[in-house]
């Protein structure tokens, strides 16, 4: 398991790849589904957003998503997981977020990677401020408890 | 006892500052903090952690404690 939380631009692609050649045993896992989240340029109702900047509290941050995994590991049969999670200043199109998830079956490796990203982003303490031609602004927040809606299984730490 | 303070986002903001470190009498509170680090009402949803967990406001301070207070989160 490994979680990296980093300023600048990442090949999200790549890094799957690569953690997979380097720590995923051949022959032995079944299935692997991966999340990639984007910047957009428009976001509640606000277009040609041209930058954000992506503040996180260093330490917590790492450490909360350490424990998401372990969380994730323990509820399915997962082999490992990967997620990297990009901070500061990024453009449209540039990936924000990866989520990689290794297991034997296909169903572990959906529901943790479905999981883990509901978590990264309800409470992983994370804050994006927008760049547009009207201004600056912080987005509104995601509510700790609607991460419920969106998944039932979700347990709360 | 001393307790560091950490703001983000918006609340670095409003409070003017990254973080503060501030001078509690023994069995304080989150709610005994903010009363004095600020001098607004706390807003209903802001998100409180002690030494990198989260917590609320009922949360009894030790010596040394890290305490975070910022906005609800927007990764992913």
């Amino acid at each position: 398991m490994k979680v990296i939380v980093k300023d600048g631009e990442f090949d999200p692609w790549k890094a799957v790849s690569d953690y997979q050649n380097e720590n995923i045993a051949d022959g032995k896992h079944g299935g692997s589904v991966t999340f990639i989240g984007s910047m957009r340029d428009f976001n509640d109702g606000v277009e040609g957003i041209s930058n954000m900047y992506l503040d996180h509290y260093p330490g917590m941050t790492e450490k909360h998503i350490a424990h998401v995994i372990n969380d994730a590991m323990e509820k399915w049969d997962v082999l490992d997981a990967l997620v990297v999670h990009r901070v500061g200043n990024m453009r449209p199109n540039d990936a924000i977020v990866l989520v990689a998830v290794w297991s034997e079956h296909r169903a572990m490796a959906f529901d943790a990677c479905r999981f883990i990203i509901n978590d990264l982003k309800h409470r992983a303490p994370f804050w994006k401020r927008e760049a547009s031609d009207d201004g600056e602004r912080w987005v509104e927040g995601n509510s700790i408890d609607a991460v419920a809606d969106e998944h039932s299984d979700f347990n709360k730490h | 006892m001393k307790v560091s303070v950490k703001y983000f986002a918006s609340m670095r903001e409003t409070m003017g500052k990254a973080d503060d470190i501030a001078d509690l009498n023994d069995g304080s509170t989150v709610n005994d903090l903010w009363a004095n680090v600020a001098t607004v009402p706390m807003v209903e949803n802001t998100l409180i952690a002690v030494n990198m967990e989260y917590t609320n406001v009922d949360h009894v301070l030790v010596d040394g404690d890290e305490v975070a207070f910022f906005p609800p989160v927007t990764g992913g």
